[in-house]
């Protein structure tokens, strides 16, 4: 660990990639190490491909792919005796996750005889206590969503809590070398180190957005690291690749993205205000940017995610190419939709608020659906459908008395069966639980760190 | 991409740098338009309104948060994605091709 006396003059971050489990070449980490980073951060989760990963509690990334991103991480912030953060371990951020990213750290540390202190925090919460938070009146919604009952907290499979810095900060003041954090706001895990070490919050927070993607804020998104240096009055930016730049468009666009407001961002304990940032390029490929301010809030509040089951799904897949039902495709889907009610009725005898059907018509109109205001006279459609029902025996059997229909359902006129193109057999996939994110709320706390639990050892002590 | 030859643009999306669409978040869904100078921005602007993008996207107005940015060139534009991700007829989970409505808006030819 530095010195930590007094706040030095700054502190530079090392983001090597978007996602642990990315990718990024080995000169990565050594230009970021000659830079004089002081701590390595990498975000390991997100919301973003949809709620199976927090619901089920497994990780989007590939474990080979994690592992390979580790050696090299673990290796650089040992021997140059720096922190290496990781946040969100294992997508979701459940406590699985975090066990998942421990057991490969451990594993690496063992077969590299790296002998470093490893903490992990767990952010997974229990309903039951949450319901007693909600009923004193603490958890309030976010907009769009409507305010909470303790029924959907019992719903969820799994529940997290964002933390914020603290938590991580307390892990950094205990000795760790290595954080693996459970769910954690993507800016936190980029900014923990600078706060502890006396940065600024404006710029540090502002500097912590912009890198937690990785290469997304330079002119090529796919070139991977960024490196960030925060002082006393702002903070400088640039890729790791030599061949990428940080420019003042790419840099301020970079609050753009997957942003609702691009001037404010909501942290537990305050908001990112940049709408007076300055950007301005130092050289060709590194910009600086002051200006940026942190407005602490009146109260500190966490975000909850949870995901809960919503029914159980298969999908069926099959191939049109006659080009008289693709004339007429429209009246197809129509007729489709209707038989299949008819025969679920009185075969299967489902009342219709027990199942549902996505009939996807890929190639003419299935991404845009009623937006698409241009469907274009396909060649050959790919018709997916896809059946949800309350268990998965019961969505398999109307897709089997769907089957004859994917196979050989004529338009209402025709006077012969045709027959379609399924591409599997069977051609049906039964997909298991289905689940939804269902929390969109904050919880308003005393303690930034009072819902996480850290627990600390040897790398090869657990 | 923007042309320099005799062929005018027609969409939004030949005049843009790039016109884009992403989940913000599980509950919202972002869109922007990344014009190249200021000429082109004006056009962006004066397009994109409250008006059009609910009636592209099927959103009550009072939903939808408009934010330009002249010294960008972007205009971005935000709203409660209007099916729930992961949900059975969610059909973009990234909401990555939503932006194609917008793009595809015939706006006049700049200068």
């Amino acid at each position: 660990m530095p010195d930590q006396s007094g706040p030095p003059d700054s502190v530079g971050i090392l983001v090597p990639t978007g996602m642990l489990g990315g990718g990024f070449g080995p000169g990565t980490i050594t230009r970021g190490i000659s830079l004089g980073a002081d701590v390595i951060a990498v975000d390991g989760g997100s919301t973003d491909s949809g709620p199976y990963y927090l619901g089920a509690g497994v990780a989007k990334t590939a474990e080979h792919a994690v592992r390979h991103d580790l050696r090299l991480l673990l290796a650089a912030a040992s021997s140059a005796r720096i922190p290496l953060i990781v946040g969100s371990c294992g997508t979701g951020g459940t406590d699985s996750g975090v066990n998942w990213i421990a057991g490969i750290v451990n594993a690496i540390c063992v077969e590299d005889g790296l002998d470093l202190t490893v903490a992990r925090i767990f952010s997974e919460q229990h309903a039951g206590q949450l319901i007693s938070e909600l009923e004193r009146g603490r958890i309030h919604a976010l907009p769009p969503s409507e305010a909470l009952d303790a029924a959907t907290l019992g719903r969820c499979t799994h529940i997290v809590a964002m933390m914020g810095h603290e938590p991580i900060e307390h892990a950094l003041r205990a000795g760790a070398n290595v954080v693996l954090a459970g769910r954690a706001t993507d800016t936190a895990v980029s900014a923990a180190f600078a706060l502890m070490r006396g940065m600024p919050p404006g710029p540090t927070w502002h500097a912590a957005k912009i890198i937690e993607c990785g290469g997304q804020c330079t002119t090529n998104p796919a070139s991977g690291g960024v490196f960030a240096r925060i002082d006393h009055r702002g903070f400088t930016i640039e890729p790791l690749d030599p061949d990428s730049a940080c420019t003042p468009t790419s840099v301020a666009a970079h609050m753009l993205y997957e942003t609702v407001n691009p001037y404010t961002m909501r942290e537990p304990g305050g908001t990112i205000e940049v709408a007076s940032a300055r950007y301005t390029a130092i050289d060709e490929r590194t910009v600086r940017v002051e200006g940026s301010r942190f407005e602490p809030a009146d109260q500190y509040t966490i975000k909850l995610e949870g995901a809960a089951v919503t029914g159980y799904e298969t999908v069926s897949f099959t191939g049109i190419r006659d080009p008289q039902i693709l004339r007429s495709i429209d009246v197809w889907a129509e007729f489709f939709d209707q038989t299949l009610t008819e025969r679920v009725a009185s075969v299967l005898e489902l009342a219709a608020d027990t199942w549902g059907a996505d009939l996807r018509l890929y190639g003419y109109n299935a991404v845009l659906g009623e937006l698409e205001r241009q469907p274009a006279r396909p060649a050959e459609i790919g018709v997916m459908l896809l059946v949800s029902a309350q268990d998965q025996q019961t969505a398999t059997a109307i897709s089997k008395l769907a089957n004859p229909l994917l196979l050989h359902l004529p338009l209402p006129a025709m006077n012969y069966l045709p027959s379609f193109a399924f591409a599997t057999s069977p051609a049906h996939i039964d997909r298991g639980a289905t689940y939804e994110f269902v929390l969109n709320h904050v919880l308003d706390v005393d303690s930034p760190t009072g819902m996480f639990r850290l627990e600390m050892g040897p790398s090869h002590g657990f | 991409m923007a042309s320099d030859t005799n062929d005018a643009p027609r969409t939004l999306g030949e005049l843009a740098l790039e016109v884009r669409s992403k989940n913000a978040g599980p509950f919202w869904m972002t869109l922007e338009a990344f014009m190249p100078d200021e000429e082109t921005y004006r056009i962006a602007d004066a397009l994109i309104t409250t008006e059009l993008i609910s009636e592209l996207y099927h959103v009550a107005p009072a939903s939808l948060q408009i934010f330009r940015i002249p010294d960008l060139h972007v205009v971005k534009v935000s709203f409660p994605r209007p099916v729930v991700q992961g949900s059975l007829h969610d059909r973009d989970m990234h909401a990555g091709q939503h932006h194609v409505p917008l793009a595809n808006m015939i706006v006049p030819s700049p200068g």
